[in-house]
């Protein structure tokens, strides 16, 4: 994919003005993986949160094992995993969604703890109004609780969504070209990677600073007794 | 109507309540006839307030027998603590309201939100027709105005109102009062009794209130009941419990109270 690109190495400047049209398109690959990624744990952590709150120890038990399997393996060795093993089992994956769903998986054991401390710290107080009030579960869980518990995760939610956004780069070893990738993938064929990589480091930093500065924003936005959701 | 009123809507037959190895309520037996207004006082830890909250269903309990209404709360095979169903436990609580010590409004929600919730979700009454009810009900405990306040703008007193607003909403036919003043200071409990002393005039709705404002029990209820360790020690009309107590234990803790 690099054919049809010169790279003038002779300055810092000439060089960095050279690849950085590459970069950006390897940005948009990091910034599509990071959302699709954390997309993915926002649901399905707290799908796993409320499973593993659920009534039924068979529910309860599997879904623990499964979120601790999740967090005590490396990313890197699930993403293999994903790419490497699920097509003999036919389940054959396009390289992006492999990596947006590894990331995802790994963070969604992450988050689902976070779901359950925000859960847990809502007072017994609303449960027992919503029960009182003939509320279902599920009605409790959607109109009172939930709403009141996201202004608590927003804060480590938010910690998540950088630190996976730090993370996409683990993809490129399963050939998603994100920017980490095609820095490298450059410095190969130039033998110069201080540019390259000093541009990819930079443009992370500007990222994460952006969405701190975004969540903070939000953080201060949310209503502290929370949220209606509907 | 009179007939009505003579028959038994709540029926505690030797009920036993533990806590793991403490013991709460201990062949427990009490009747409430329908529409009756009864209070019960006694000291903390006497089991008052499991009363109303076996009766919530918050609580489950061991042995013995309680119905609601001729409808049991345990089922002949139900599971789990409860010894019933989901959909069983739903049932009996669409008899039942409660208002609460410490209100548990929701903070997320304006006032008539709060209202308009369970009967919206749960009755599956139209938005337009729930409001209007909400707002009548709101403007019985002399809150309509408040209507698109959250709770945390509210003084106590007001809290709780709504929050009786918001038990009445969803039509109970006994409604449990667990210390409705013990947490509001004391210039803000006159409103929520006046409130209370309104729907001691209801004559369909069946009132149990938990409470240690004695005079006040004295004013609304038709019996009055003294707990003391698990069991009802001593019941009967007000004037004759705080008039002339039989029981030593009575009189004990009645002069501790009113003294």
């Amino acid at each position: 994919m690099m054919y049809g690109y010169e790279w003038d190495t002779t300055t810092w400047l000439t060089y960095t003005t050279s690849i950085l049209p590459i970069i950006l398109i390897g940005l948009t690959v990091t910034l599509k993986a990071a959302a699709a990624g954390f997309a993915i744990a926002l649901v399905l952590g707290l799908a796993f949160a409320l499973l593993r709150r659920s009534r039924l120890i068979a529910i309860s038990w599997t879904t623990a094992v499964i979120v601790e399997f999740l967090r005590d393996t490396p990313l890197l060795v699930q993403l293999f995993f994903l790419y490497y093993v699920l097509p003999e089992f036919g389940i054959v994956l396009p390289a992006f969604l492999t990596g947006a769903l590894a990331l995802g998986l790994q963070y969604a054991a992450y988050t689902s703890e976070v779901y359950r401390g925000g859960i847990e710290a809502v007072a017994r107080g609303q449960w027992e109004a919503a029960t009182a009030l003939n509320l279902t579960r599920m009605q409790a869980y959607r109109d009172i609780i939930i709403p009141q518990a996201i202004p608590r995760i927003v804060p480590a939610m938010g910690n998540y969504l950088v630190a996976m956004i730090k993370e996409t780069p683990v993809l490129s070893v399963v050939t998603v070209m994100e920017m980490m990738g095609l820095a490298n993938m450059i410095g190969e064929r130039t033998f110069e990677y201080l540019v390259p990589l000093t541009l990819v480091g930079l443009i992370f930093l500007l990222l994460t600073l952006i969405c701190s500065a975004g969540l903070h924003r939000l953080q201060k936005a949310l209503p502290k007794a929370g949220i209606p959701l509907r | 109507m009179t007939e009505d009123n003579t028959a038994p809507i709540i029926e505690f037959s030797n009920v036993a309540k533990r806590f793991g190895p403490l013991t709460v309520l201990d062949d427990f037996n009490f009747t409430v006839r329908k529409g009756e207004k009864v209070t019960l006082i006694g000291p903390s830890g006497s089991g008052k307030s499991t009363v109303l909250r076996i009766l919530m269903t918050l609580e489950p309990f061991q042995d013995g027998r309680l119905t609601l209404s001729g409808m049991s709360y345990h089922e002949p095979n139900g599971k789990g603590p409860f010894k019933a169903s989901e959909r069983h436990l739903r049932q009996i609580r669409t008899h039942v309201g409660m208002v609460f010590q410490s209100f548990n409004l929701f903070p997320h929600m304006t006032v008539l939100r709060n209202v308009v919730e369970a009967p919206l979700r749960v009755l599956g009454i139209a938005r337009a027709e729930a409001e209007c009810r909400a707002l009548q009900l709101l403007d019985m405990v002399g809150l309509a105005d408040k209507k698109d306040f959250y709770p945390s703008q509210l003084s106590g007193g007001q809290q709780q109102r709504v929050a009786i607003a918001r038990a009445l909403a969803m039509r109970p036919r006994v409604l449990l009062f667990d210390e409705p003043t013990s947490a509001l200071d004391p210039q803000l409990v006159g409103e929520v009794l006046s409130v209370i002393r309104g729907l001691a005039h209801e004559h369909d709705l069946t009132m149990l209130l938990v409470t240690h404002e004695m005079r006040f029990a004295r004013e609304v209820s038709d019996r009055v009941c003294f707990f003391d360790k698990g069991r009802i020690c001593e019941q009967g009309a007000p004037d004759e419990i705080f008039g002339a107590p039989r029981e030593a234990r009575t009189r004990e803790f009645l002069s501790s109270v009113l003294a």
